[in-house]
């Protein structure tokens, strides 16, 4: 690859975060949509325990000031302008804003996911390409067969399983948090040592559908023509598994990349909250058993931005890695 | 002579597929059957209270009288696995059988209106798919405080957006057929041709998606029930057993956590062999394709 397309990556960049935008308003209107009709009530969730011996005529007064009666959409119209303005309310649970509870904890769990996700695919080509090489040897079958369970076993299962052994059993991992108790400061060594268990978890519960994935596309592919062609000219064996099968095996591969972040962040929703892990994710469950709305809904929306922004990436790599595909029509 | 040969080779790898397959096949079936029976016999045949507390055996290892040990308050691991297989598959077909129900209908809606209604319709499909399934989930079942039906409710509002996709191309696909043709020039009204014509040629379609979807909503309302926004803990699922093991795994005893997961895991790998036995029957030819 000579030089990126720039000009046209933004473009096509642009046109999709045109229509990501209609996508945000409408769930972030589905938020809203959503805790009007649950049997929820603000005011008493504002006044906590003091709502127990506050009279009607304190509650009322309450009621009108938090504007508990206008429509839903007028409240969600308000929340749309301070949002645009940076401003996403205050979160009760953490008793911070919103904007400063997602801006402390986003880097901890974009960590955590990009570490997880760069060893699922690595480990998950290398297993896909063993398997493939020879299908229906024993090697592939054991690939195949562990990846389906893995599969179908829960991610706070194999959490919990990877607590027990290596913290427990063999005492060689921290069982959980960012860093010792101990410790005031965040120091790089800690870091590496507390990051193992849930970027492994999350890496493994990521790890079958990548393997299966590209075992069937290079599996597909050496039985292909240039393949073919490629052995009859006597090429070595690694050149044919790597260079062609490989390559070509890996596209379809590409789009699945992007649009697997709902299932990222799904995984890192339960890694993190069985770690202790400071990151968003962790922040949600909090969130939800608190019934925390503002910060509920600004982590919805965020998902929400992350999975587009997934879907995008995974477009554009098509368009620069498959030849046949141009990026300025896409 | 090189025809032959590459026949043979051909035929011997197709039986030894096909061997694998039924292999698969059997030990799925075998595994379905096995959990079936198990959830839908051992309650009323074996007269066990799977809530029966036994403070002097608390904490057993597995051993011959209880084959999965016992929890933290004496009670029988296996007779609570079951019992909790029970209450997730419960709530797994519920919230399946509504997800499918919902997604019918509105697949068959746009569908069969087709225009700007199935374009709107389909938009918004793709808009509910973006948001992660999970924490949609948690959203709604945190806005509608944690039991049976929130939980019910939050699992199907996730999941009828894959049999909403599968339904409408089904339709889309049969609308142009000869047979729709003749009815609509026989006179028939929209409904009855949606009715009578289209949605039964669609529902064995539906009816595999509901039955795969029942794994994904098992699985979902464990986690759920994991994070504790789930089902109520007197009424204990899968889930609800692994995060009340929690206390008992950080002092070392691993088999409350590693029972109730194994029995999340058998049905669902159960399904998955039924369905792609399933497929493969269908269509032979897409032997390889994946049913994650």
């Amino acid at each position: 690859m000579t030089s990126l397309p720039w000009g046209a990556m933004a473009r096509l960049a642009g046109r999709r975060a045109l229509f990501a935008l209609p996508v945000l308003l409408t769930v972030t209107f589905g938020v809203f949509a959503i805790a009007a009709a649950s049997p929820f009530d603000p005011v008493k969730a504002y006044a906590g325990n003091a709502a127990l011996g506050a009279d009607k005529e304190t509650l009322d007064r309450l009621r009108s000031n938090l504007g508990v009666d206008e429509p839903f959409t007028a409240h969600w119209w308000d929340w749309l302008a301070s949002a645009a303005s940076g401003d996403l309310g205050w979160s009760s649970v953490m008793r911070q804003p919103v904007a400063q509870v997602i801006g402390e904890r986003l880097v901890w769990s974009t960590l955590l996911c990009a570490v997880a996700f760069v060893v699922a695919v690595l480990l998950g080509t290398m297993l896909g390409v063993l398997a493939a090489r020879r299908p229906g040897s024993w090697l592939d079958r054991t690939v195949t067969s562990l990846a389906y369970v893995l599969e179908a076993a829960p991610v706070f299962w194999i959490a919990l399983l990877a607590i027990w052994l290596f913290a427990l059993q063999l005492d060689v991992l921290p069982a959980g948090g960012l860093t010792d108790t101990a410790s005031e400061q965040v120091s790089a060594g800690q870091l590496a040592s507390h990051i193992v268990l849930p970027a492994g978890v999350l890496a493994v519960s990521q790890l079958p559908w990548f393997t299966l994935y590209v075992r069937q596309g290079v599996g597909d592919a050496l039985t292909e023509d240039p393949v073919r062609g490629a052995r009859a000219r006597g090429l070595s064996e690694r050149t044919v598994l790597l260079g062609h099968a490989l390559r070509s095996g890996l596209l379809p591969v590409l789009t699945l990349i992007g649009s697997r972040a709902p299932e990222l962040i799904t995984g890192a929703l339960l890694v993190e909250s069985v770690f202790s892990w400071p990151g968003i994710a962790a922040a949600t469950v909090e969130a939800a058993t608190a019934v925390d709305f503002p910060l509920l809904a600004a982590l919805t929306t965020l998902a929400t931005a992350a999975v587009l922004i997934g879907n995008m990436l995974a477009d554009l790599l098509y368009g620069l890695f498959d030849p046949r595909v141009k990026l300025s029509e896409m | 002579m090189a025809e032959a040969a590459a026949e043979r080779e051909w035929r011997s790898y197709g039986i030894s597929r096909r061997s694998t397959h039924t292999i698969r096949l059997r030990s799925s079936a075998a595994l379905a059957v096995v959990t079936v029976l198990a959830v839908l016999l051992v309650p009323p045949l074996v007269q066990l209270d799977q809530q029966a507390v036994d403070l002097a055996a608390k904490l057993r290892p597995p051993s011959w009288a209880h084959p999965f040990g016992t929890d933290d308050v004496g009670r029988d691991l296996l007779l609570r696995c079951v019992y909790g297989l029970r209450v997730s598959l419960l709530v797994g077909v519920a919230a399946a059988l509504t997800a499918a129900l919902i997604g019918t209908a509105v697949g068959a809606t746009a569908g069969a209106l087709g225009g700007w209604v199935d374009r709107g319709i389909m938009r918004l499909v793709d808009t509910v798919s973006s948001v992660p399934h999970l924490l949609l989930g948690v959203f709604i079942v945190a806005m509608f405080r944690p039991g049976v039906w929130p939980v019910v409710i939050s699992v199907a509002l996730t999941h009828w957006l894959s049999t909403a996709r599968i339904v409408r191309a089904e339709v889309l696909s049969l609308r142009s057929r000869p047979y729709i043709d003749a009815a609509v020039s026989g006179g028939a009204s929209r409904w009855r041709v949606t009715v009578r014509h289209l949605l039964p040629a669609v529902l064995p379609q539906a009816g595999l998606a509901a039955v795969l979807m029942v794994p994904h909503a098992m699985w979902h309302e464990s986690a759920l029930s994991f994070l504790g926004l789930g089902l109520p803990t007197h009424t204990a699922s899968l889930g609800t057993l692994i995060q009340g093991a929690r206390g008992s795994l950080l002092v070392g005893q691993w088999w409350p956590t590693l029972f109730p997961g194994l029995f999340i895991i058998v049905p669902t790998l159960a399904v998955a062999g039924l369905a792609g036995a399933w497929r493969e029957r269908l269509n032979p030819r897409r032997r390889s394709e994946l049913t994650l």
